[in-house]
């Protein structure tokens, strides 16, 4: 599914330098050119997983639709941070109404503009997972199932992290949230069925469905513009660390994503039409305790009252990932 | 053009000629003939270009209306009852907004016990939304106050109901005038908003605002609502200019000239009181009818110079303050404030309860004699009250209120024992 044949590895990293692609290869933000959708000056944390996201995945949604793009906004951490009274980060048109309508108002603006004859103006819809996953589920499924023509995308930090961190479900099983705390017999979140959004996504039918981190922003890049070149309705899962929810430091964000990624816990792949179409293989196998360890979220399942079991249940979610999606080339690691 | 039709379907052939371009339907009792109809005509072509989206909630359907009036297109949705009160969030966010959406809200109680039938508890609840809310009487009028209120909203940038009594006039056959589209494009310019979504002129709209600005905000939807009181007036006066007809305004008087005591109203209802009131007239009674148009903006002044000359007057309203009694009496009664007059409130027809002809002229009569308590419940089943509250007195466990009442008066002995 690559995009871009990877040419080099800088030292200790996996990142690809600019200056080695050929420039229609370059990310977007290498353009001098590039829209700044979501321009400096705004208020979220130091190393946010989302406003970097949301910075890349805007800028080439912009750069894909020529400029005319609309942006909706769910209630969340983005919206507040980018837009305090009188201020506001966003240098193309953007609404905020509700926590859990941002799909239904996307199509309402998508209605507008087919009415009025203006193709050529594209719609995107972002929000976190609070709203993606519980409060707005509702309607996102409504635009889904209408194939409305909307990109969705979805930053998942993994809580309601503007609210204070409480659990939503895209919470994962043993982490700590204000709401799931690390107390009692079980300690953070339950081991539940998990809500799948990707998946759910995919059941819809709807034509492109696709997940991506922080940590590979040319593959996010690429499914922004991929998506952007389909009309119905599509949707991206975006894997967003929080150092504040986690308890990470913030120049550990894009290494607390690809730990998720390398680790099977966040599979990255692209699906059309209700199939899976491509994965991004894991490079380098960690194991789970590797991603959760730096993650004061997940303190408690290590140390004095180290609860290993969970730990293993945790590492089998992320086993059956990898066998599920295929993550691992036959024979590596 | 003059028909004989059904009061949703002339409703929605209002708003055909209003060219709303984008719609949201989702049914619910007892709108749901009217976006079935703009429903056909959209996909037969006949109403283009407009969009008509079928979508998943009433919350979704306010929503999508904010998306679509915020991107500048005329938006058009209807509800009634559990619909309204499923996008109240959405509500109160267009009007926060300051987004022209018109919408139809065929008034319908609110539950539990779940009901389906006439009264105004759904619009009623949503008062202080910021949302202007217009009353019809007749289907002509319904018809003539959608023409109206597309263009009263567009003009002042903020949303309004056109309220309707459930069934009593969306599912009554009656003669109705449908305007032609000349006149219609006469009275009604093409949607040029205040603030639109558009590439050419990036904005944002909807930030985040603290304390340094929220009330002026608030303050400014208060105030489109006093400029919609100089507005409505005017708007029914050319109105009148171009369609030939009396139709809307703040307030409307019956037989109120010498009257003694009045009785004040809103919706079809009006119908039956000035039935009795003509009746009571003939009698040689002193008494009249103020019926309010608009509920939102309150026209207090109007109001007030409406009553100030009787010795008495009665509000007989289709909803319940739970705990204080009339709503609409509240505001009826400030209207007058200071000048003494005796006010009774009557609360009726909750639910669907029948208001007659005979029940009317009791109360009018007991208001004239002023032989009545402050508020209240007209043909109100106080056996199967009393009963109630007696098995609540005997039992902890009196189960569920609604099962009980309606085992009392027989109605569950089919069901039980059939």
């Amino acid at each position: 599914m690559s995009f871009q044949p990877v040419k080099f590895y800088q030292t200790g990293t996996f990142t690809v330098g600019n200056r080695l692609l050929a420039p229609d290869e370059r990310s977007e933000q290498a353009n001098p050119q590039r829209s700044n959708s979501i321009n400096s000056g705004h208020r979220a944390c130091q190393g946010c997983g989302e406003a970097l996201g949301a910075r890349y995945a805007i800028d080439a949604a912009m750069a894909e639709s020529n400029g005319q793009l609309i942006a909706v906004n769910a209630t969340g951490c983005l919206e507040v941070f980018s837009t305090p009274y009188p201020e506001s980060s966003w240098q193309l048109p953007w609404i905020h109404s509700l926590f859990g309508n941002a799909p239904a108002v996307a199509t309402g603006v998508a209605a507008a503009m087919k009415v009025k004859g203006r193709k050529e103006v594209r719609v995107v819809a972002q929000g976190g997972d609070g709203s993606t996953t519980d409060i707005g589920f509702g309607c996102l499924s409504g635009m889904f199932e209408r194939n409305d023509d909307v990109l969705y995308i979805c930053y998942d930090n993994q809580a309601y992290m503007n609210t204070g961190v409480q659990r939503s479900s895209a919470t994962p099983p043993a982490a700590r949230t204000a709401t799931t705390m690390p107390v009692g017999p079980e300690p953070g979140n339950v081991f539940g069925q998990g809500k799948n959004l990707p998946e759910i996504a995919m059941a819809h039918g709807i034509s492109y469905v696709a997940t991506a981190t922080v940590a590979d922003l040319r593959d996010l890049e690429y499914k922004v513009r991929r998506a952007m070149g389909i009309r119905g309705a599509r949707y991206i899962h975006l894997f967003v660390p929080c150092p504040l929810g986690w308890g990470t430091a913030s120049h550990d964000t894009i290494r607390m994503a690809r730990l998720a990624k390398e680790s099977g816990m966040f599979p990255v792949f692209e699906a059309e039409h209700g199939e899976v179409t491509g994965v991004l293989k894991i490079r380098h196998k960690v194991a789970i305790e590797e991603y959760l360890k730096p993650q004061k979220r997940f303190a408690h399942l290590f140390g004095k009252h180290a609860h290993p079991e969970m730990v293993e249940r945790l590492q089998a979610i992320a086993d059956r990932n990898i066998r599920k999606y295929g993550l691992l080339d036959e024979g590596s690691n | 053009m003059l028909k004989q039709t059904e009061g949703s379907k002339a409703v929605a052939e209002a708003i055909a000629l209003c060219r709303p371009e984008v719609i949201c339907a989702y049914p619910i009792s007892p709108q749901t003939h009217i976006v079935e109809a703009l429903g056909e005509m959209v996909k037969s072509g006949e109403l283009t270009p407009c969009e008509f989206i079928n979508v998943e909630s009433e919350f979704a359907a306010m929503s999508v209306a904010i998306g679509s009036s915020a991107a500048g297109a005329r938006s058009y949705t209807a509800t009634a009852s559990q619909g309204l009160l499923f996008m109240v969030e959405a509500v109160y966010n267009a009007s926060g907004l300051g987004l022209p959406i018109v919408m139809t809200v065929a008034n319908r109680a609110i539950g539990a016990p779940i009901n389906i039938w006439n009264d105004h508890s759904d619009s009623l609840s949503q008062r202080d939304s910021g949302w202007m809310q217009l009353f019809a009487e007749t289907n002509q009028e319904a018809v003539d106050l959608h023409i109206q209120a597309f263009r009263l909203a567009e003009e002042l940038s903020m949303p309004i109901m056109v309220c309707m009594d459930g069934f009593i006039l969306t599912h009554a056959f009656e003669r109705v005038d449908i305007p032609s589209q000349e006149q219609v494009d006469a009275y009604l310019p093409p949607f040029d908003p205040r603030q639109v979504l558009d590439p050419k002129e990036p904005m944002s709209i909807g930030a985040m605002v603290g304390p340094e600005a929220f009330m002026e905000v608030k303050y400014l939807a208060h105030a489109k609502q006093m400029q919609a009181l100089e507005l409505i007036p005017q708007l029914s006066a050319e109105f009148k200019q171009t369609f030939g007809r009396d139709s809307g305004g703040l307030v409307r008087t019956y037989r109120a000239e010498d009257a003694e005591t009045m009785i004040v109203a809103m919706g079809s209802v009006l119908g039956t009181i000035k039935d009795v009131v003509d009746d009571m007239r003939e009698q040689g009674h002193k008494i009249g009818v103020l019926g309010i148009v608009s509920y939102r903006p309150f026209p207090l002044k109007e109001v007030r110079a409406a009553l100030v000359n009787c010795k008495r007057f009665l509000v007989l309203e289709k909803s319940l303050a739970v705990g204080m009694g009339g709503i609409v009496a509240t505001d009826v009664r400030m209207a007058v404030t200071g000048t003494g007059l005796k006010g009774y409130t009557a609360i009726a027809g909750l639910g669907g309860r029948t208001i007659s002809k005979a029940s009317l002229q009791n109360l009018f009569l007991q208001a004239e004699q002023e032989h009545l308590e402050p508020v209240t419940f007209v043909d109100l089943d106080w056996d199967a009250v009393n009963k109630q509250l007696e098995r609540e007195r005997l039992n902890r466990r009196s189960g569920p209120i609604a099962e009980n009442i309606l085992h009392d008066k027989g109605m569950l002995s089919a069901a039980k024992f059939g």
